[in-house]
């Protein structure tokens, strides 16, 4: 595709129009992208996806959309026979259960609040 | 956030690391797709398929005939693209769009759709009263001019052609795209009047 060179500051200046960021957080963009890659590469159908999509948006109008994207492709993944119900929450729980990483600040000082270190 | 629910960002990358091993995804291509979206696709697309519409009237016929066939021969192709439907704005009837159900959005001209568009309140009142829901954008429909609601389906996705303002004549291609914003494309605003 030969996408015209951007117009980064103007009126139609993508990807964030009128301000506006396209994911509000990094996971937002990986859950998309993943149900993207997913589809493209024939793992479900694109909507098969969406049709769980509709049902998580139904279920919960107010839940984050996202929250509901990512909802939608585990449930898209469980009805294909590629993910069992339970994995991704064991998984979520074996990451949250590693030794944190060398950027996380292990504080112990829990009356600290609000002091500049 | 409790014990059992570790949170979107961890669930998110839980689901990655699964979908890698067993050789489902590949996180280059999540990569691209995500770089994509968030950089290169965007509404710039579609006013320059307005643009062009505005400035080549067989285009135009075109476009209104085949919006598939006439958007592609620009490059703009993709998922999310595969059939659309080029609605004009004319002095009778105002053509706005609406994904009742979720969130279907022509990708390859618009780019990822805002967080207005996903709303359930959008999505539920723009069908039940669109000229209130209009005017509270910021657009109003004048009374006499018919408002049409297009709800986009699994199969058909819409880009609306708006109306050329006026004193536009002498613009080059470049400057009329710069008219065209992403909300006179869905049908919730008009195209901008050179300044």
């Amino acid at each position: 595709m030969s996408a015209p060179l951007l117009d980064v500051a103007g009126p139609a200046a993508p990807p964030r129009a009128n301000g506006e960021m396209v994911f509000a957080e990094p996971w937002e963009g990986r859950a998309f992208g993943l149900a993207v890659a997913l589809a493209e590469a024939g793992v479900f159908t694109w909507d098969g996806f969406r049709d769980r999509l509709v049902a998580r948006l139904a279920a919960d109008p107010a839940a984050p959309y996202y929250g509901c994207w990512l909802a939608a492709c585990e449930d898209a993944l469980v009805a294909v026979g590629r993910l069992g119900g339970a994995d991704v929450s064991t998984r979520a729980a074996g990451l949250a259960a590693r030794p944190a990483g060398h950027d996380h600040d292990h504080d112990h000082d829990h009356d600290g609040h609000g002091h500049v270190r | 956030m409790t014990d059992d629910d570790p949170g979107p960002a961890l669930r998110t990358a839980a689901l990655e690391e699964l979908l890698v091993e067993r050789g489902l995804v590949d996180p280059a291509v999540v990569d691209g797709f995500v770089r994509t979206y968030e950089r290169d696709v965007g509404p710039l697309n579609g006013a320059t398929v307005v643009a062009r519409a505005w400035s080549d009237p067989q285009f135009r016929e075109w476009l209104l005939r085949d919006g598939t066939a006439a958007i592609a021969s620009l490059g703009f192709t993709g998922p999310q693209g595969e059939h659309m439907v080029v609605l004009e704005q004319t002095e009778q009837v105002h053509h706005v769009v609406v994904c009742t159900l979720c969130s279907c959005y022509p990708w390859p001209v618009l780019g990822l759709p805002p967080s207005w568009y996903k709303d359930p309140a959008y999505r539920a009142r723009v069908v039940r009263e669109p000229r209130t829901v209009l005017a509270e954008m910021g657009l109003d429909v004048p009374p006499e001019r018919r408002i049409e609601v297009w709800d986009s389906s699994a199969e058909v996705r819409y880009l609306v052609l708006p109306r050329r303002p006026a004193g536009t004549d002498g613009l080059t291609a470049e400057q009329l795209a710069g008219l065209v914003g992403r909300d006179a494309m869905v049908g919730v605003a008009e195209a901008v009047e050179p300044s």
